[in-house]
């Protein structure tokens, strides 16, 4: 009992301090390097070698910037919100498999029977920091964003859950692991053929997996008010959107949460649909000839701390790869209208998603064991 | 479980509870509403009860008070914060929550059941999702149908209705 | 009267939107490689490359009071950059040359020459006014302090920057 919450603590610690905070502050300085290059830039490369330091003086500076609160707001509203908005980002953490087992602890914090149905509430409350931050501000803009905002997510969560329903349908299971471990043993989600190259079937389950996996990625920049679904903060129109009053650690608080659902968000899909942190290597002995070499922090001695330890980077590697394809998209394509996010959202996404799930069933029923 | 989160979470869920009908800003109403919600999921998970916890956090908590806040933020609040409290009607409706409290005293204590502590919970075998599947689509299919029906009966009577021009 | 512009009629490929992000995050994706492998050009790193070395003959920095190659000051303090500088930036105060001296003919030299480099503007009129070739705009542009005083170049610092003037019409020197 001592030793699970001792494990628990110390994961929790490490997860959140060691690996989610350095990488969203190191994601803002890839996000304005990475924009810099697309638009023939250079970007911030000042502070220290090639502007490595950048995410360092930024804290710096907002830390010791003043934060001021606006005479005319809610002044008990406007002080929780920013604490809302980047809690929920960081408790989704919680129940995602980010490693195999390390000195034979399993790599996640709560490995809980409904797992994903955990990520999709604790992801549904995040709304409630931009909408309280639109409304305790008590101006216009702000209300605007926050308006957007909760509608747009709530939009948004219906096609997200809608997509993960054939991953269920084949694993049977809610709990992440079990969707890993099944990942593991027959091919990831995405390419299912992968474990069984010879089986047809597994062929024909690509594609629901495939519509599944652009489906819920969509929905997850949208859940995450990231470019093309930016529409909470759009510059060009609401000036900051929700966070418009707040300015110093407050608003930090703000664009890191965003930025910490970001990663949150990677993780899930890796989860999902990408092996979690599974990465076969192919190998060839001559006792078993060409075979592919599972790693993990079952192996045994120093071998499985090692392993362990590769698991655990293929995981982050995974979710920085998937970082930077919402960078990517972020610097391309240009905001959508509202009634065009809307329609997205209510008429194209969620009835692929409903024939999606229809598709995945025929397939699931069918397919031999 | 430890009675330590039992006693907590039920104390976070009665005190917001209370607010809910104290507070004069709908929005703190509405807010308080949806901590005492999460501290009745928590309750939940406490029991092992993982499923009906979440869901709970998910669809009243993330979903439906969501809703609420979106409307009551489109109100005008001032007329609300207004309104003076009419001490007869509070009288009243103290007197009738303590009569039915001291009824419910007066029943639980003679029940005989009521004294018997319950028998610790036994780990089940199946998880709680696929028990509650296994449920409503084996047992009970007939009824979920009839239900799935009668909200697809509601939802496209609410569209209809949105929809027809104001004449 | 209204013109109506006819909305275009998109094909199912166009519909889909697909294609079209796909071009474009092919396009952003090129832009980045491109700047990866350094192929790019990219603005000049100033603090650490300048542009001295490519500056222009008649580039317009700061100005300067010049010697000449006898390493005599070439101002005789006839006031009229002071007179003629649009944001009244230069302030000299004249003084007289000792008799017995062997530019006494000269009649002044300058005790004080002060530019306020905040308020001067780069025109160039002092330069182009000076009958004794003695103030010269030269290439100096990074000109910086942390008090207004710091700002305001003396007589001592226009003729560090100034240096020596090669090629100068003598025109105080005796004959033969």
């Amino acid at each position: 009992m001592t030793f699970l919450v001792l494990t628990s603590l110390l994961k929790i610690f490490g997860i959140v301090f060691l690996v989610i905070l350095p990488m969203v502050s190191y994601t803002v300085y890839a996000e304005r390097r990475v924009s810099a290059l697309i638009q023939d830039r250079l970007g911030p490369n000042r502070v220290g070698p090639a502007g490595l330091f950048q995410p360092i003086a930024d804290a710096m500076k907002f830390i010791l910037k003043e934060d001021f609160t606006p005479a005319h707001v809610n002044k008990f509203y406007f002080w929780l919100a920013p604490c809302l908005a980047m809690v929920p980002a960081i408790m989704t953490i919680a129940v995602v498999p980010f490693g195999s087992s390390l000195l034979g602890v399993p790599m996640v914090i709560a490995d809980i029977n409904v797992g994903v149905l955990y990520v999709f509430a604790i992801a549904s409350l995040g709304v409630y920091g931009i909408v309280i931050a639109g409304w305790a501000s008590n101006s216009k803009y702000p209300f605007l964003g926050g308006v957007r905002s909760s509608s747009q997510m709530i939009s948004y969560e219906l096609s997200l859950g809608l997509a993960v329903i054939p991953i269920f349908l084949l694993v049977g299971q809610l709990r992440l692991t079990s969707i890993v471990d099944y990942q593991i043993a027959n091919g990831w989600m995405i390419a299912p053929f992968l474990g069984d190259p010879t089986n047809l079937w597994k062929w024909l389950l690509t594609i629901p997996m495939l519509i599944s996996f652009v489906v819920f990625t969509i929905a997850i920049f949208a859940e995450t008010n990231r470019l093309p679904f930016d529409l909470p903060e759009a510059e060009t129109e609401l000036v900051g959107g929700y966070h418009t009053e707040y300015s110093s650690m407050k608003f930090a608080l703000f664009f890191l949460g965003e930025y910490a659902a970001m990663i949150t968000g990677s993780a899930i899909i890796v989860t999902l649909f990408l092996g979690a942190w599974h990465l076969p290597i192919p190998w060839w002995n001559h006792a078993h000839g060409f075979h592919w070499l599972l790693i993990s922090g079952s192996l045994g001695g120093w071998l499985g701390f090692l392993g362990g330890l590769f698991n655990i980077f293929t995981f982050f590697a995974k979710v920085a790869v998937l970082l930077l394809v919402f960078i990517w998209v972020r610097w391309t394509l240009p905001r959508f209208r509202y009634d065009q996010l809307m329609r997205l959202g209510w008429v194209f996404f969620f009835e692929i998603a409903l024939v999606n799930i229809f598709i995945a069933a025929i397939i699931v029923a069918y397919m031999p064991k | 479980m430890s009675p330590f989160f039992f006693w907590f979470f039920s104390a976070m869920m009665l005190v917001f509870g209370a607010a809910v009908i104290i507070n004069r800003n709908p929005i703190a109403s509405a807010l308080s509403l949806v901590v005492s919600f999460v501290g009745l999921a928590a309750l939940f998970m406490t029991l092992d009860a993982f499923f009906i916890g979440i869901i709970q956090v998910l669809v009243y908590a993330g979903a439906v008070m969501v809703l609420f806040l979106f409307i009551i933020m489109l109100l005008d609040l001032r007329a609300e914060e207004r309104r003076k409290i009419n001490l007869v009607a509070f009288g009243g409706g103290l007197a009738v929550a303590l009569v039915f409290f001291g009824q419910l005293y007066l029943v639980i204590g003679q029940l005989r059941q009521a004294k018997q502590p319950f028998p610790p919970l036994a780990l089940p075998r199946v998880d709680d999702v696929r028990s509650v599947g296994l449920l409503l689509f084996g047992n009970y299919n007939l009824p979920f149908q009839i239900i799935a029906v009668l909200i697809l009966v509601a939802t496209i009577g609410v569209i209809v209705l949105s929809k027809r021009e104001l004449r | 009267m209204s013109i109506v512009v006819r909305r275009p009629n998109l094909s199912w490929s166009e519909k889909l939107y697909l294609p079209a992000i796909f071009s474009g995050m092919i396009i952003t994706l090129g832009h980045f490689m491109k700047m990866l492998l350094g192929r790019t050009k990219v603005t000049m790193q100033y603090p650490e490359e300048k542009w001295d070395s490519h500056l222009p003959d008649h580039y317009r920095g700061a100005p300067a009071l010049v010697k000449d190659e006898r390493d005599r000051l070439r101002c005789v303090a006839c006031q009229l950059c002071e007179f003629i500088c649009p944001p009244r930036a230069i302030k000299i105060v004249p003084g007289e040359i000792p008799l017995g001296d062997r530019f006494a003919k000269v009649e002044k030299y300058p005790e004080e020459f002060d530019i306020d480099m905040i308020r001067c503007i780069y025109c160039g009129m002092c330069e182009e006014v000076c009958p004794e070739q003695a103030i010269f705009l030269r290439k100096d542009y990074a000109i910086t302090g942390l008090t207004r005083a710091e700002m305001v170049h003396d007589k001592k610092k226009l003729i560090e920057i100034g240096g020596v003037m090669h090629g100068l019409v003598l025109k105080w020197n005796e004959k033969k």
